[in-house]
């Protein structure tokens, strides 16, 4: 029996008759098989409403040939429980976590099964926030130290609890839940699209064009209407504008974290001109309002372009000489060289997607993997690769890639003449009926993956959302086992992972 | 007497400019306008004026801490004296008690600490007590030397005599002016062993200790920690003024502008320790007082034969 419907990132919408529905077991004994290969990974996993009680979906992602599997199956009424496939393949942890959250389906064997974003436990409501079930380990040398959830600095609330030796660290346990804001509730509310766009943007502060990229190409897979060339470069400047200005601001990020005052007012004033020239793209200097479905309200002038080129150059001659300075410092590379590892084994095991994998030598990157758009056409990304696993590699990896990135937008901008004519964006277009769509964006932070299945008028049902975060937050639990807590902020920075795109 | 007063309004010149001296080299360094030169003075008088909260888990140590840490700074202060000038306070074998009246301030910040329960600043008091205890050699070493050139064991005697010491001593003299630097490093939290600008609590040492104090204590803490600046900023100049040029209109300078630029440089330039590394840190500067200890040694034996 045919166990997955196999796709790939460009197809259109799926018709979800298409979508096998098989029997749990046979899925759960091939997964079991199947993921032990480090090619495929799970990119979403939820259950929704059927008139049978629940439906699940999966949709498991094959690296080496850009397949996309989808599979659905429907557990009989009177089944207790499944048989969690976390206790298999800890990369399934958060999607299981959060169907216990959801539906308080109880999945048998997992290793520790609690809400992911926990405002309480249904099947044990004393069990709340407030009491959260800390991981506890016994011993007299042993000390507890709780972070949060109220952030000292500027960042978002997060809890995390330490379990220490001295200054070494056990174990960390990483609680969120705190900005959960309803945003799937909030997408699938009414059908208006421009109301939609507004709330993808708004997912993660940080991934604005991320974000409204994956929800664009969601729709547009739904829609009939071809999608001009034009308009799919236009959304990768976009989104390698953004990449870069993050990775910028991550760096200065890192050298304020250990006190190193050059590289961060250098990294400063670099990611201000970066955001500059997206307020001069879009008037938002983080991107929002770029990206609409169908079209866009800004498209590039030759003016425009001058100025990206011109910026972007700029800030990539004077990266280089600030990368160059970083790589030769002696006293950053002792702070950051073997220091929070993730290895290679570990990172696939957990499922670590995008920046944070790829330092890890692991080759996620949906841009090449399952490009999409001006990616699957014009573009051959190649991923960047370090092999150390440390925050270092972490570092360097965003020194290549903001390198790589300004080198895609100025090659693709160089002789780009802008017709101006792309369409304005339409947010009344007919969706396709009782169909499945997914889309896949490599943010900069990594692999985001928003899901949406329509009902027979063609609305949107039910929407779900997946950052990068979800999947390497964990990977940040495991960097700092047996490192000194004081290395933890040096750790959580150079993961820089979202909280409310975890919390949505 | 005016000599003391003299001395006394210098060493309250040095300890107020140093932090100012700093904050615009690091300010000049990164591009900026940089704060005003007195901003410091400024917050402190601000808080001097407020009340203070406190933790209902703390007890009396937790406020008496802060006018111990400053009574004892208040008081080390007076012993210093800036080149030939004369201190307000001598008293043969007056340099342990110096360095014991900061051992005493640090004891009591480090109970107050403990006193909150707070797990950070737990930590911090623990981190605090290890590098205290480490560094203590070095400054014990680095008094001996000045106390075997001169063969007198207080501050004024000891810089007084000095200037007849000549030019052979000059090179321990520099060396001793850099141990006696890295310790002001050390005690006054600076990077690369300590960063008292990050706002990240479990990389801190002495800032997360005081976390749990504001307003008037804050204040009193944040003076003390000028004050024992001072002290070492003046004993590291006085060194290399007893090497170089031994007059209090040269010694006052360098030790603001010495001090304050060196550590406004460091804290530009280059990234803190790994916490782990600072211990190994603490101890090159121990082995380093150890030589000099012993190169003044032969040397002084060298001169007597």
């Amino acid at each position: 029996m045919k166990l997955y419907y196999i796709t790939n990132n460009t197809a259109s919408a799926v018709k979800i008759a298409d979508i096998p529905v098989v029997d749990y077991t046979e899925l759960y004994n091939d997964l079991a098989e199947r993921m032990t290969n480090s090619r495929y990974h799970v990119a979403h996993y939820f259950a929704t409403e059927h008139e049978m009680g629940l439906k699940f979906y999966l949709i498991i992602l094959d690296d080496e040939c850009g397949e996309v599997l989808i599979s659905s199956f429907i557990p009989d009424y009177y089944t207790r429980g499944l048989a969690s496939l976390t206790a298999l393949h800890a990369q399934f942890h958060p999607f299981e976590r959060e169907m216990y959250e959801l539906y308080g389906i109880p999945f048998n064997n997992h290793p520790w099964l609690k809400p992911l974003r926990f405002s309480h436990d249904r099947r044990n409501r004393e069990s709340t926030m407030d009491s959260y079930p800390f991981y506890q380990m016994e011993g007299d040398e042993l000390h507890e130290v709780n972070v949060g959830p109220i952030h000292a600095g500027i960042i978002e609330p997060g809890a995390f609890r330490f379990i220490c030796s001295g200054e070494q660290v056990l174990h960390l346990e990483i609680a969120l839940g705190y900005q959960h804001r309803g945003v799937e509730g909030e997408i699938i509310r009414d059908d208006n699209k421009l109301r939609q766009t507004l709330i993808a943007e708004s997912i993660a502060g940080d991934t604005a064009v991320g974000h409204a990229t994956a929800y664009a190409e969601l729709v547009e897979k739904l829609g009939e209407e071809r999608i001009d060339e034009e308009l799919k470069l236009e959304r990768m400047i976009a989104l390698e504008l953004e990449r870069i200005a993050m990775h910028i601001a991550d760096t200065g990020a890192l050298a304020t974290d250990i006190g190193f005052q050059l590289y961060q007012v250098a990294c400063e004033a670099l990611r201000t001109v970066t955001i500059n020239t997206t307020q001069a793209w879009c008037g938002n200097r983080f991107g929002k309002s770029m990206i609409r479905p169908f079209g866009t309200n800004h498209p590039l002038t030759q003016a425009k372009v001058d100025t990206i080129i011109k910026n972007i150059t700029d800030v990539r001659r004077r990266y280089n000489e600030l990368r160059e300075d970083i790589l030769q410092d002696n006293t950053l590379l002792a702070r950051f060289e073997q220091c929070g590892l993730v290895p290679t084994e570990e990172m696939q095991r957990i499922g670590g997607v995008g920046m944070a994998a790829r330092s890890s030598n692991l080759k996620r990157d949906i841009r090449a993997t399952h490009p999409s758009g001006y990616y699957a056409t014009e573009l051959k990304h190649e991923p960047v690769l370090k092999s150390h696993c440390d925050v270092m590699s972490r570092l360097a990896t965003r020194l290549d890639e903001v390198l790589q990135s300004a080198d895609y937008v100025l090659n693709t901008l160089k002789g780009y003449k802008p017709t101006e004519k792309l369409r304005a964006p339409q947010y009344d277009a007919k969706l396709q009926a009782d169909a499945l769509s997914f889309s896949l964006i490599e943010g900069w932070r990594g692999e985001i993956c928003h899901v949406a299945l329509t009902d027979n008028e063609g609305r949107i049902t039910k929407y779900k959302v997946k950052d990068p975060s979800v999947h390497n937050w964990l990977g940040l639990a495991i960097a700092v086992r047996s490192e000194g807590i004081s290395d933890f902020p040096i750790n959580n920075k150079s993961f820089n992972l979202s909280y409310c795109g975890h919390d949505l | 007497m005016l000599i003391k007063l003299l001395n006394t309004l210098l060493m309250i010149v040095v300890a107020l400019s140093i932090t100012g001296v700093i904050n615009r080299t690091r300010a000049i360094l990164a591009g900026r306008k940089g704060i005003r030169f007195f901003q410091h003075v400024y917050n402190a008088r601000l808080m001097l004026s407020k009340g203070a909260v406190y933790s209902p888990t703390t007890t009396a140590l937790f406020r008496i801490a802060p006018c111990v840490y400053l009574g004892a700074a208040i008081v080390a202060f007076l012993f210093i004296p800036i080149a030939d000038l004369e201190p307000v306070l001598s008293f043969h074998g007056d340099i342990i008690l110096v360095a014991y009246l900061l051992g005493l301030a640090r004891v009591a910040i480090v109970l107050a600490a403990l006193d909150t329960g707070s797990s950070f600043e737990g930590m911090g008091a623990a981190r605090e007590a290890l590098y205290g205890a480490l560094v203590e050699p070095a400054l014990m070493m680095g008094l001996a030397t000045l106390a075997l050139f001169c063969g007198y064991s207080s501050f004024a005697d000891i810089f007084s005599t000095a200037q007849e010491l000549g030019p052979n001593v000059t090179i321990v003299m520099l060396l001793l002016a850099y141990v006696f630097l890295i310790i002001m490093i050390i005690e006054s939290g600076r990077v690369p062993v300590d960063d008292p600008r990050t706002h990240l609590e479990l990389t801190m040492i002495h800032e997360v200790m005081c976390l749990d104090y504001s307003g008037i204590d804050l204040a009193m803490i944040n003076i003390a920690g000028w004050l024992k600046n001072a002290i070492w900023a003046v004993i590291a100049a006085n060194a290399v003024s007893v090497a170089l040029c031994f007059h209090w209109e040269f010694t006052t300078p360098l030790a603001i502008l010495g001090t304050g630029i060196t550590i406004g440089c460091i804290e530009s330039l280059r990234a803190r320790n790994k916490l782990s590394r600072n211990t190994t840190y603490i101890l090159t500067i121990v082995a380093m007082a150890a030589l000099v200890l012993l190169t003044g040694f032969l040397l002084y034996q060298n001169i007597d034969i």
